[in-house]
């Protein structure tokens, strides 16, 4: 019944031309037969009486001028069911685990609505992820988006294995379930991963898709949109508390640089396309809760930064849609320290409504604050020691010199499997600060260091 | 809405449709496919329409019917817009929900204000008044205030009938003697500003209960401000706060490509939010458009004009609105988007060349003026510009400062010491300050103008020593200059920083500014005769007096606090010989 059209009059990087084509929809689903007897699917991303233009996923190698194309007359939908949990799929979402194909429950699009704004629901709950650095001053929410900015060499993928593998709701026992979105990683990270989730037997609850560096690159813009589908399936159908993983979103914008520049858009910043932005919030945007709704989605995007730049286009657009961020830190790296978490240019936006009294403690705002700012007075001093030497400081300065040392080799540094609760975090943080003069604390209200300071603790 | 052409679709390239047969009008409203999306011309060529469409365009194809509404992109004006929460076109999304549930599906249409509901009208004018365009003809009760029914700017005549009762926004509450109905309803095109009879001089604050702003920099009744900061530096939060506490009449607060959770936030956090001065929920003075960053990129566009229109509206009755744009460089993005699709030639960093035009026109939309109806009313905006990378010399950032008059300038170095509102008191400006002081100094105290300019000279001296110190060391310096740094950073610690989560420090009143700030001073003067006394520095500043100012700002009885105070630091300066 669909026709088969022969009429393809360009084919560039990974884009397609057909010509002389009944009306086709845009975005809807192609299916290229080559010569060789093998298929292959596209999608339209622009379509007029005369030309449709099709981006073809698994790249156009083989494609001729003579292949069939046919237009699918749907937009691409994936099928999803509960049985994809433990399953390992492809990054265009065709099972790798020689398991069975799976049986849909249900057909969904993968380029997911908005969630209406009035819909959602405020995320308050603290999520615990045992990292002291994170839990302490960065505090993660259920439904939060909250980005890994690293840099290559950096262990990015430890911290979120670490995450992944402790994170928990207090008083609930249900753990996360692991929706992994891999792009363009190496089939070493790849299996690093796999095997992390194999021996905590967190698979059982993963659904994983891979895509690896050898895959063509134009799959990488379908493999987020397939774990995030996957994962509102989960969260909003089932029910489920989502954890999702993707790795690595730089792949992904160089893959959507490619087919820019392959359709000679006018590019904005270092040759990414302008919707870039729009596009990055299509997928960060889909991280959430829902009113009257059990599930949620909180996600853990993990990026690169080109040369550590923090202002280049990928990190700096990604920290316009995400709710905060974790910098990993080349110098903490360095020095040993794991997980280098650079707290000072870390930020958690949701923090403040998932803390305090009835979330964690009440005394968690205030010392958080006075963690950042005696930390920042202690690396300000460490400029100066540089240039005069510590003899040359005060008794106070010196304080607060050895502040910045401590909390760097105690609170932030911990082992890859210590689980922190959250009461230790705070615990071992009064313990740094009491280090200090109590009258350079002013940022904490007498009542709580009354009440909290080893000092006058009762 | 009356339909002039139809047409079909003869391209779809993402949100930009082109479509033949319609023979629009720029900027008139057409409906798209078989799905009947919104839509907005926005290039004529030939025959063909360029229409970039408010909707997701997925599973359109060519060959599919538009139809055009002969009309521009329109709000509608009347009671029940307070309270609201709309996307960027004015649909409410409350609605939204009830219709196609959790997630905003496409092709979904709700007005803007509820047909059904009847509000209590009360005219004001009678038979046979003649009434200008934008006069007053009655009142309705709405949220907090009192809604003014106007005539709409262009119309005129003699009242031939009026009455009063419980009406819908549709029916007509009377005639003039021309015929036309009067109706509470009316609809303005967004891209077009409403009319007034003069602009005046801004010369009232805007008070907002931050000690940084209203203090150091302060933004006038009508005036202009942009927040800039790179991601991260708390301008979300300042914006919130701004919101919740400025002493505007009606605040709009415009999420222009937002996050979804932080507009959560706004959503349900203001409307358990009491206003301070009537003690009745904030919602009642306040309309909210959200249109979260994955929502369609021509609503997004759009959103800004939509928020700025029911300003002008409510400006038009007499009120002060406030308007938030957050962030305007999303805006500017979004321009850069459609203007990218439709392959326009881009000025600097892809952006179109008409951008600095188009700020501009916004920016000029606010203002303090004489309305239509006589009285004053002002339109403030505060804009949040994001520039990339924390680069102030891009695009957006430049041409905002080009025409707003006040520069809060968001610092992230502060905000990693956790120095809230992150609010760089060296490079943020207000060029208000020499108009609004004489206001301060009737309503506030006669020395205002000297109070705030002690305080800034004290942070210009910090700024100068640190420079010093990061070479030498503070030890190195003379006694009185180490006290200008330990008086500085009283002013820092104590005055500048101000929580915005705590219930006292989160709103300070004017008054109460002033007394800290001079409180401090006299700490200094003081200090400063202690050490001309040799008295040493360290004893001056382990003071008790010293300890509790910084501690005061958290005390709820603050003012009785400030008062005791005085006395203390006599008292314990004494005590040193003073």
């Amino acid at each position: 019944m669909t026709k088969e059209y022969h009429t393809i009059c360009q084919i560039a990087g990974p884009l397609v031309f057909v010509e002389k084509t009944e009306p086709v929809a845009y975005g809807e689903l192609v299916s290229i037969a080559l010569p060789d007897g093998s298929t292959k699917r596209g999608q339209v991303l622009d379509t007029s009486e005369e030309l449709v233009v099709v981006q073809v996923f698994e790249g156009t190698g083989g494609i001729d001028n003579a292949s069939g194309v046919k237009f699918l007359g749907e937009t691409l939908k994936m099928p999803v069911s509960k049985d994809m949990l433990g399953r390992i799929l492809s990054g265009s979402g065709d099972p790798l685990d020689k398991g069975p194909p799976i049986i849909p429950e249900k057909r969904l699009e993968i380029i997911g609505a908005a969630i209406n704004p009035y819909a959602r629901d405020n995320p308050r709950e603290f999520i615990q992820t045992g990292i002291s650095s994170i839990d302490g001053m960065n505090t993660l929410v259920r439904g939060q988006k909250l980005p890994i900015f690293s840099g290559s060499g950096l262990p990015h993928n430890d911290i979120a294995l670490q995450i992944a593998r402790q994170a928990k709701v207090l008083g609930e026992k249900e753990d996360f379930a692991v929706v992994f979105g891999a792009m363009g990683i190496t089939s070493e990270e790849a299996q690093y991963f796999m095997k992390d989730f194999e021996r905590t037997g967190a698979l059982k609850r993963a659904v994983v898709f891979l895509n690896l560096a050898d895959d063509p690159a134009i799959e990488r813009l379908l493999t987020p949109k397939l774990a995030l589908t996957t994962a509102e399936y989960l969260a909003f159908d089932l029910g489920m508390h989502v954890l999702v993983i993707l790795t690595d979103l730089t792949n992904y914008c160089e893959a959507l640089r490619q087919i820019g520049a392959a359709r000679e858009e006018v590019p904005a910043r270092r040759g990414y396309p302008g919707y870039m932005y729009t596009d990055l919030a299509n997928m960060y945007e889909r991280a959430g809760r829902i009113k009257n709704k059990r599930g949620s989605i909180t996600q853990f995007p993990i990026l690169s930064m080109p040369g550590d730049d923090i202002t280049h286009p990928i990190p700096d657009l990604t920290g316009y849609i995400t709710e905060g961020q974790i910098v990993a830190s080349r110098e903490l790296h360095r020095k040993g320290i794991f997980p280098p978490v650079a707290v000072e240019r870390s930020l958690s936006r949701l923090m403040g409504q998932g803390i305090g009294e009835g979330h964690t403690r009440e005394d968690h705002r205030a010392v958080s604050d006075q963690l950042y700012a005696a930390y920042a007075e202690g690396r300000d001093l460490r400029g100066l020691v540089a240039i005069v030497g510590k003899e040359a400081l005060s008794e106070r300065d010196r304080k607060f010199l050895d502040f910045a040392d401590s909390f760097e080799g105690r609170f932030v540094r911990q082992d890859m499997n210590e689980d922190r609760t959250i009461d230790q975090t705070l615990d071992l943080a009064w313990e740094l600060l009491s280090t200090l003069p109590i009258d350079s604390l002013t940022k904490i209200d007498r009542k709580l260091i009354e009440k909290y300071h080893p000092s006058t603790k009762k | 809405m009356v339909e002039q052409g139809k047409g079909k679709i003869v391209r779809v390239a993402g949100p930009v449709v082109t479509a033949e047969g319609i023979s629009p009008r720029m900027y008139d409203v057409v409906l798209v496919g078989d799905l009947s999306l919104m839509g907005e011309v926005i290039k004529l060529v030939g025959d063909r329409s360029i229409i970039q469409v408010y909707e997701d365009t997925s599973g359109i194809r060519p060959g599919e019917p538009v139809s055009n509404t002969g009309e521009p992109l329109q709000v509608e004006l009347g009671p029940g817009l307070l309270s609201s929460i709309y996307d960027g076109v004015q649909r409410p999304l409350p609605v939204l929900m009830e219709k196609q549930g959790d997630f905003v599906s496409r092709g979904v249409t709700a007005p803007g204000l509820d047909r059904e509901k009847k509000w209590k009208f009360k005219p004001t004018v009678k038979q046979g008044d003649e009434l200008q365009g934008g006069m007053v003809i009655g009142e309705v009760p709405e949220g907090n205030l009192v809604h003014k029914v106007m005539l709409p700017p262009k119309v005129r005549g003699k009242v031939k009938s009026i009455s009063a009762g419980e009406f819908t926004v549709e029916e007509a509450i009377g005639e003039l003697d021309s015929g036309h109905k009067l109706r509470m309803m009316q609809k303005w095109p967004v891209r077009t500003a409403r009319p007034y009879a003069e602009k005046l001089l801004p010369d009232i604050p805007l008070v907002t209960g931050q000690r940084v702003l209203d203090t150091l920099f302060p933004l006038a009744k009508g005036g202009t401000a942009a927040i800039p900061g790179g991601f991260g530096t708390g301008k979300t939060v300042t914006s919130q706060q701004l919101s919740k506490w400025s002493d505007a009449h009606i605040v709009i607060y415009v999420g222009c490509g937002e996050r979804g959770n932080e507009m959560t936030e706004v959503l349900t956090s203001f409307p358990e939010l009491e206003d301070p001065r009537t003690g009745k929920p904030l919602m009642g003075r306040t309309t909210l458009i959200a249109n979260t960053s994955n929502m369609p990129v021509a609503a997004r566009e759009a959103s800004v004009y939509t928020g700025i229109t029911v300003a002008e509206y409510y400006r038009d009755m007499g009120y002060d609105v406030s308007l938030m744009a957050d962030s305007t460089s999303r805006w500017a993005e979004a321009m850069r988007e459609i203007s990218s699709r439709l392959e326009e030639m881009p000025g600097e960093e892809g952006y179109p060349a008409y951008l600095a035009s188009r700020l501009s026109e916004f920016y000029e939309r606010c203002g303090r003026v004489k309305t239509l109806a006589g009285p004053t009313g002002s339109i403030s905006v505060i804009g949040a510009v994001s520039p990339s990378g924390g680069d102030f010399s891009e695009p957006v950032t430049q041409n905002t400062l080009r025409i707003v008059k006040v520069f809060w300038a968001l610092d992230s170095k502060l905000r990693e010491r956790r120095h809230f509102p992150a609010i760089n008191w060296l490079t943020s400006y207000s060029l208000y300050s020499p108009i609004l002081e004489e206001w301060y100094r009737k309503n506030v105290a006669e020395d205002w103008g000297a109070l705030r300019l002690w305080a800034m000279e004290t942070l210009q001296q910090e700024s100068e020593l640190q420079e010093i110190v990061q070479l030498v060391g503070a030890d190195a310096l003379p006694e009185e200059q180490r006290l200008t740094l330990d008086v500085a950073r009283m002013i820092r610690e104590f005055f500048l920083q101000q929580s915005a989560y705590h219930p006292v420090d989160t709103y300070s009143p004017l008054k109460r500014q002033y007394e800290y700030m001079n409180a401090i001073r006299k700490y200094s003067e003081l200090a400063k005769k202690a050490v001309s006394l040799e008295v040493s520095l360290e004893k001056v500043q382990t003071l008790k007096c010293r300890v509790d100012l910084g501690k005061l700002k958290f005390e709820e009885e603050m003012d009785k606090g400030l008062k005791a105070i005085a006395g203390q630091m006599e008292t314990e300066f004494s005590g040193l010989g003073v």
